[in-house]
């Protein structure tokens, strides 16, 4: 199996697309910049959206079961589903109860973890992604490559040749204004046609029992104020305890992951449409577990801004597909290999430990220090090669030993200026396929310093 | 004067000796009183950060061992530095004197500023600098404020630096950017590595800088490898070596 | 067990212990919040204008279908009450709808959902949107807003900040994707 770096380096060798994907995200990052720069109490925010999270999930279930009674009061209806399977049928089978066969959603990170469309459409139910980014990369057939901007590694004219072939679009057209329109009317008919909508859940407030959805486009209030049937999917780890909590979340939340003061629409379901059913499915699918190990706990906390991914370096030049896991970037690469350790061993190790993730974070998410740390499970689990495992432990053996240590690198500084370029820049030498070795110096610092004391 | 311990990273020790030496220059014109114990090897981060803890933990354990004495120990390397005061905890919690060595062991250009309190730098280096701010001494010793982070801004080592006569510290358009280097994933992950550093470098050279300079040995070395493979005009310095002819006090 | 006991059984065996509530945030104040109100509502793409009558407004004026939720203000070949099925708003050119309150720090107006009766759509479907708040009824900021918003059982509420908007074609900021192409807000 291929891990980060191989597909890393496949994407990187297209260097004007990578850079042209590093620019696209970076300017991300610095209109996340100037809005948080707007805020003088931006790092309180932090600190208090941490510590209502930590509160949260140091009592979850006394939360979730607060929400439950206030969602059945609210007329909603609340499901539980232990994993993946176990929520794509729910949903399937309030669908099926009512007979609906077409269904629109809007963006939710959950379902495309439970892989839910394939689901849905084996079983007949025709399902339309109605988030611009979302809908581009359904029609493309492949999965979104960001959480919050899923056709990021698109270029317009990529788009404009889809949607001349599905939308029927001029060829060659590529004005992201007309596309945008074309879009518009396709996804229009597509709403009206729908017999129920299906939202994510940005968070869920125990305290009034109801859920929030925040989007730009307004596709999820087209999707639940039309059909009567709204469905919603959480992760129980979106619940916050009181809407004044909100507040702090919503101040966040759209100016760490676009830079804008807040979402367009910021929607809150406290109830069905009336004469409509609302259902909420409350999904667990890993999370109890993640709770359970107190340096990955933290990692429950993230409310899916998108922002550790639009200033990670790595992720910006290596693309979203090259993580291998619906979510990518930092936060991606500790929940990827919490659920398969060994398909997404090579992700902990896909980042420089730079910390600008953790700096960025509006939860305040240890990112970099939970990679680190997920290194040392996948060691000891031996979910990494032996080969590697040996090499450091060889380094070690060596570096704890001061005289072999001191003998080892002067045999080195010896040795490697005398050896023929071609075997020192052999096939061995992955430091030397794009940059040069260090010129190895005569003497160690331990050298000069005894003619520096004499 | 405090008894000064002298950590000197391997990788210094062994490939860029003279940082080491100016290092030790510097603390001694200063009136320290500085000591190189000779037994030392590596404060075990490469080991580490690959998730190798059992072939850290005694590295850990022999650094105590041998810097737990001092009244200060400073180094070189922001990394590292970083490495004994921020990963060291989980094996030396509760050992004798490791308090003392974690809330003690600094990175040279916050030795100087904080410890030392030196206000005033008087030297010359009349030359277009561009400031490499390695991540390690950046994000986890807050040697300068991040970019990510909306609190006053400040910077330790633009602080010493400035001062110098004719030096011009350039404005880079990412501030502090990480260069790729990483450790393992330099060759880990060989083409985002070297691809990062390139765009440092260009980053670098469109503001004008003709040096380079960081606390941080490891990736320099990494920036001067790609710099010298494309036969380019800018050089790598570490802080030591640029402050080194300098008065400090 | 049935699911749900399960997770919450699995949830009160796993969780930390238990933390505290942080303080309340108190939040940025400006010292024209109006002012503040309306930078912000043009940078995300709407449209202020103090005082007046949403007929003035030329978006009004062309509209071929006006559907108004505000007393005084006529709707234009469309009856709100007389339409059974949402989907008929398709259509729809204009809604004029009252706002609650404005926030200052976002630009965002709290739509409470009863004023959107009978149907909620009405919003979301309309090709362009005028909310009418009051003047004197602009916060500071959100911690402020929510506040004051009072939570009825079974409800629905909306802050809508601007016009429906996308950028998710190379960053290009279109608006207009599936709501309203246009908001204009008048604080009267």
């Amino acid at each position: 199996m291929t891990g980060h770096a191989e597909k890393a380096a496949a994407f990187a060798a297209d260097e004007s697309r990578t850079h042209w994907h590093d620019e696209s995200l970076w300017f991300v990052r610095v209109k996340r910049d100037r809005q948080a720069a707007s805020i003088p109490e931006w790092e309180a925010l932090r600190e208090a959206a941490s510590a209502i999270k930590t509160h949260t999930l140091s009592r979850l279930a006394d939360y979730l079961e607060e929400f439950e009674r206030n969602a059945t009061a609210n007329g909603i209806h609340v499901h539980w589903a232990r994993d993946a399977a176990e929520h794509n049928a729910i949903v399937h089978q309030i669908l099926a109860s009512h007979n609906a066969t077409r269904l629109v959603k809007s963006k939710s990170m959950l379902t495309e973890e439970c892989h839910l469309n394939p689901y849905l459409e084996a079983r007949g139910v025709e399902v339309t992604d109605t988030d611009l980014g979302e809908r581009i990369v359904q029609l493309r057939k492949e999965p979104p490559s960001h959480i919050v901007l899923p056709a990021i590694h698109l270029k317009k004219e990529d788009i404009g040749e889809l949607f001349h072939i599905e939308l029927g679009t001029e060829k060659g057209a590529s004005d992201p204004k007309y596309l945008t329109e074309a879009a518009r009317g396709h996804l229009r008919s597509k709403f009206m046609e729908a017999q129920a909508g299906l939202t994510g859940v940005n968070f869920a407030v125990a305290e009034t029992g109801g859920v929030v959805v925040c989007t730009n486009e307004g596709n999820a209030d087209m999707g639940t104020s039309l059909p009567p049937l709204h469905i919603a999917c959480m992760g129980m780890e979106k619940l916050i305890p009181r809407a004044e909590d909100l507040a702090v979340f919503l101040r966040l939340l759209a100016r760490s992951g676009t830079g804008q003061p807040v979402t367009t629409y910021t929607s809150h379901f406290n109830g069905p449409l009336p004469g409509g059913e609302m259902h909420v499915v409350i999904v667990d699918y890993g999370r109890s577990r993640i709770l359970g190990q107190q340096t990955f706990r933290s990692s429950l906390g993230c409310i899916r801004c998108g922002a550790c991914m639009n200033t990670c370096p790595v992720y910006r030049r290596s693309g979203g597909y090259s993580y291998g896991y619906i979510v990518p970037g930092p936060i991606g690469s500790i929940l990827a290999p919490q659920r398969d350790p060994r398909m997404h061993a090579s992700l902990p190790f896909a980042s420089s430990l730079c910390g600008s993730c953790t700096d960025v974070c509006p939860v305040k998410i240890d990112l970099h220090q939970q990679l680190l740390a997920f290194r040392k499970e996948l060691v000891d689990s031996k979910v990494v090669p032996l080969q590697k495992r040996l090499a450091m432990a060889v380094m070690g053996f060596v570096l704890s030993r001061p005289l072999l240590y001191r003998m080892s690198g002067s045999l080195l500084r010896a040795l490697v200026p005398g050896l023929p370029r071609g075997l020192v820049y052999g096939t061995w030498n992955r430091w030397g396929i794009q940059r040069e070795l260090p010129t190895m110096p005569k003497e160690s610092f331990r050298d000069l310093l005894r003619k520096e004391s004499s | 004067m405090p008894n000064v311990g002298l950590f000197i990273p391997c990788y210094v020790d062994q490939l860029y000796p003279q940082v080491g030496l100016v290092t030790l220059r510097i603390l001694r014109r200063l009136g320290l009183n500085v000591e190189f114990p000779q037994e030392q090897t590596c404060c075990g981060q490469p080991m580490a950060n690959s998730g190798c803890d059992a072939a850290a933990r005694p590295l850990a354990e022999r650094f105590l061992e041998l810097f737990g004495k001092y009244e200060h120990v400073v180094a070189p390397s922001g990394s590292c530095v970083s490495m004994v005061r921020n990963h060291y905890d989980h094996w030396l919690h509760g050992k004798p004197n490791f308090e003392h060595l974690r809330g003690h062991t600094f990175e040279l250009c916050e030795y100087l500023t904080d410890v030392v309190k030196v206000t005033k730098v008087e030297g010359k280096f009349p030359c277009k600098v561009g400031l490499q701010m390695s991540c390690h001494g950046l994000r986890e010793l807050r040697l300068a404020r991040s970019s990510e982070q909306m609190t006053a801004p400040f910077n330790k080592v633009r602080q010493l630096l400035s001062q110098l006569r004719g030096i011009e510290i350039v404005d880079l358009s990412r501030p502090d950017e990480c260069c790729g280097f990483g450790g393992a994933f330099a060759v880990d992950e060989e083409a985002v590595s070297c691809l990062m550093g390139r765009d440092r470098i260009d980053d670098h050279a469109r503001a004008g800088a003709e040096v380079i300079a960081g606390y941080d040995m490891s990736c320099l070395m990494h920036l001067d490898g790609l710099i010298r493979r494309a036969k380019r005009p800018e050089r790598v310095m570490h802080v030591a070596e640029i402050l080194e002819k300098a008065q400090l006090s | 067990m049935s699911s749900r006991n399960a997770i919450l059984d699995s949830l009160r065996r796993s969780a930390a212990p238990a933390t505290g509530r942080p303080a309340p945030l108190s939040g940025t104040r400006y010292a024209d919040p109006v002012k503040q109100f309306e930078e912000t509502l043009i940078a995300v793409g709407g449209r202020l204008v103090r005082g007046g009558d949403p007929a003035d407004l030329d978006i009004y004026a062309n509209a071929a279908k006006v559907a108004s939720l505000v007393p005084g203000v006529p709707s234009r070949s469309v009856d709100l009450h007389a339409i059974q099925d949402p989907h008929e708003l398709d259509g729809v050119d204009v809604a004029i709808i009252p706002g609650e309150f404005g926030v200052a720090e976002n630009g965002a107006v709290w739509v409470p959902g009863e004023v959107l009766a009978p149907h909620r759509a009405i919003f979301v479907i309309a090709q362009h949107l005028i909310l009418v708040v009051p003047a004197d009824q602009i916060v500071d900021n959100l911690h402020q807003a929510y506040e004051r918003i009072r939570w009825q059982p079974n409800s629905f509420g909306i802050f809508i900040s601007g016009p429906s908007k996308t950028a998710d074609i190379e960053q290009s900021l279109v608006m207009g994707a599936h709501g309203a192409r246009s908001c204009t807000v008048i604080l009267r």
